[in-house]
């Protein structure tokens, strides 16, 4: 390292006794305690940096508004069916955050659920394949498609949406052909997907069991974490900062557990689908993949300078969207215990890429998050459910879903502007 | 071409040409930096430096021509084999990502790991030390790169390219914009530099901070070699001649009206 021959600089040195590392120039503005945290995020949002806030406050705009108009909106019935029904697209959102990181698209995410679904179906009803086999080949489907993508993109240099425009059809037609004469495949009720996906839900005291080791978790990790702060010389929140952030947490999920508990529960497959959004999160943020995916989403040409390999960023990154799009077309297969022609069709890619932009992650690329995927679908199901228990026909609530998908690009080209004036661009 | 007593060069390349469409931005250029030695690169604006650093940082594929690599013969095609080989870069136009915070873009892809994951704790204390050993006025390293000043940028361009372990760092215009500290802070770092035995390459247009550091200046003249000169040896009235490419210009000329009158007073 560098500093092995060179004198370590006299000034600093003995200031660095009391003060960390890092809060040592004169301009930083202090920010200590519960107080400080919240003022420091208040100032952050003030310049720009929105995160997930715009969400945030819209869902509870929509929830109470659909309360005002419907009281059984927020009944525990509907709010399970609402976590059901959002995961299959929930799925494909997770896929399209990360090529959107990367300032790139893919347009057929929804032929390619349908595909797999319909590969997952013919497979096990028509070939009496297991059922667990098929998955795995129609997962492998998702992957080749996205290894496609990204061959082509790395050898041509074609604009990722005309590749995967080109890929909607293409893929529209396998999923055709694959269902042949039929058109529909249904899958049998008993098979272990399907309860999977319908019918399996977590015993009560394990959800309650979950809700608590959450915040427990990241209390701990985020102790360890701060005294290896400590021990490097550098500051650390406060105890009480990061314990009131782990409260937080924990009421929001033991109230979101004991709503759900009131009827059947907590799905496994909405725990599944969570727990993905946790791990690419955890994925994009806490590796030298992400800090890749982020810095090519950002400047590719100064990626490339650092020695990243952008063709292999690019190449992981289709394949893992076009992968969990195909994970989405299972899912939705088996919640309806069938594949048809019309499966992964009409506005499935549609409400996949607005979920994503709706949940904060930004179409320029470099900017969001795995858990944008979460809230967005959150949003357009809520959206979607609320009118549909008002039986408001789908005409209204393609207008609306439009008319919020507007509202985030914009608030998205707002807060980049803002962040800009604020030197956070 | 001047003497070459110093030692085995370890970097040298001959008979190197780029062209970009129409444009012959390097034609047969020969060059070489020997371990502990500081070699300036100065020309005017479009004689072909950045293009040159650029071509041996792997960013430009030269079109032809050698260049040797500590004694062996390499092509380097890409940014990443020239960082393999230990050869560190600060770019004209910096290179950073303003989506990244100053500690992702030091260490990015060079990042440090602690069980698996990015260790951002001990990325963080690197960056601080290596920041105040260049005197970096930089308030916070979790900001993002897009909020510092063009000085500060730089400083983070710099910091960048002595992590890991060089054997040559090139430099194009690191100074260009920092303050008088900063600049004094830089030319020292390059004098450690060739104390530790790597070799550097400095491209400034700054002729009192050549001559202070450098031992050798390598002048590029509309992509073609124009003269090698040992600092010790020669003026800067001379360098600034070879890179004007003329005995009388404009330079020259204002040089030669001021004398006689710094003469009289
Ligand atoms: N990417 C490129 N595409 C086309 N032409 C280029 C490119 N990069 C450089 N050139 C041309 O090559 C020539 C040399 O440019 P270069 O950037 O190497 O100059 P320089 O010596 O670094 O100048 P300066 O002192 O202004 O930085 C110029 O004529 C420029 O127009
Ligand atoms: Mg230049």
């Amino acid at each position: 390292m560098t500093t092995s021959q060179t004198p370590p600089p006299a000034e600093p040195t003995d200031v660095a006794d009391s003060v960390p590392a890092d809060l040592q120039d004169e301009r930083l503005i202090a920010s200590q305690g519960v107080g400080g945290w919240a003022s420091a995020t208040w100032q952050r949002i003030k310049s720009g940096d929105l995160g997930s806030l715009p969400v945030v406050i819209g869902l509870v705009i929509i929830w109470a508004v659909f309360y005002g108009l419907n009281p059984a909106f927020i009944s525990s019935r509907n709010l399970v069916n609402l976590t059901l029904q959002m995961v299959p697209i929930g799925t494909l959102a997770i896929g399209v955050v990360l090529v959107l990181l990367l300032g790139e698209i893919d347009l057929s995410i929804g032929s390619m659920s349908g595909l797999s679904g319909a590969i997952l179906a013919v497979l096990f009803v028509n070939q009496g394949m297991s059922i667990w086999l098929a998955v795995v080949i129609a997962l492998a489907a998702g992957a080749v498609v996205g290894l496609v993508y990204g061959l082509l993109f790395n050898r041509f240099g074609v604009p990722s949406f005309v590749i995967t425009l080109a890929g909607l059809l293409a893929l529209l037609g396998f999923q055709l052909r694959v269902l042949g004469t039929d058109g529909t495949v249904n899958i049998p009720f008993q098979s272990g997907l399907v309860q999977f996906a319908s019918q399996l839900f977590l015993p009560e005291w394990l959800a309650y069991v979950v809700a608590v080791a959450v915040p427990v978790v990241y209390l701990l990790a985020r102790l360890r974490t701060d005294q290896r702060r400590k021990a490097a010389g550098l500051s650390a929140p406060a105890l009480t900062t990061v314990a009131v952030r782990a409260a937080i947490v924990a009421v929001l999920l033991l109230v979101v557990v004991s709503v759900l508990n009131r009827d059947r529960g907590l799905s496994y497959m909405v725990v599944l689908f969570v727990a993905l959004v946790v791990v690419m999160d955890l994925l994009i943020r806490r590796t030298t993949w992400g800090r890749s995916v982020l810095a090519i989403g950002g400047n590719v040409e100064a990626a490339r300078r650092a020695g990243i390999n952008v063709k292999r960023i690019y190449l992981t990154v289709f394949t893992l969207c076009s992968t969990f799009a195909a994970l989405g077309g299972i899912f939705a297969a088996a919640r309806l215990a069938s594949a048809n022609q019309s499966s992964g069709g009409a506005d499935t890619n549609l409400n996949a890429i607005a979920a994503a932009v709706i949940g904060g992650t930004s179409l320029f690329g470099g900017r969001g998050s795995a858990y944008s995927a979460l809230l967005g679908i959150l949003v357009i199901f809520s959206i979607s459910n609320g009118l549909a228990l008002l039986s408001v026909s789908a005409d209204i609530r393609y207008i609306v879903t439009g008319a919020v998908l507007l509202l985030a690009v914009v608030i998205d080209s707002l807060s980049r502007r803002s962040r800009a004036a604020h030197g956070r661009a | 071409m001047s003497t070459t007593t110093t030692p085995a060069p370890v970097l040298s390349m001959t008979g190197v040409s780029k062209r970009f469409g129409a444009v012959q931005a390097l034609k047969d250029i020969e060059f070489d930096v020997a371990a502990g030695e500081v070699v300036a690169l100065v020309g005017d604006n479009g004689a072909g430096k950045s293009t040159l650093v650029k071509t041996i940082a792997g960013v430009y594929a030269p079109d032809g021509g050698e260049v040797v690599f500590d004694g062996n013969p390499v092509t380097i095609t890409s940014p990443s084999e020239a960082q393999n080989l230990g050869i560190a870069t600060v770019f004209q136009d910096l290179a950073l990502c303003d989506n990244l915070d100053v500690v992702g873009n030091l260490f990015l892809g060079n990042e440090r790991k602690h069980a698996g994951a990015l260790d951002e704790v001990t990325m963080e204390k690197e960056s601080w030390r290596l920041l105040r050993e260049l005197s970096a006025k930089i308030p916070s390293v979790r900001i993002p790169v897009a909020s510092l000043s063009g000085g500060q940028r730089q400083t983070v361009a710099i910091a960048r390219s002595l992590l890991g372990e060089p054997k040559v760092v090139m430099l194009d215009e690191p100074t260009a914009a920092l303050g008088v500290a900063q600049t004094a802070e830089v030319l020292n770092l390059v004098e450690r530099l060739r104390e530790r035995g790597l070799g550097v390459i400095l491209i400034s247009h700054n002729m009192s901070d050549v001559m202070a550091v450098a031992d050798r200046v390598a002048v590029l003249r509309l992509g073609r070699n124009n003269g090698v000169y040992r600092v010790a040896d020669t003026s800067s009235q001379e360098i600034i001649a070879a890179i004007t490419g003329a005995t009388t210009n404009a330079v020259t000329a204002r040089a030669a009206r001021r004398a006689p009158q710094e003469e009289q007073s």
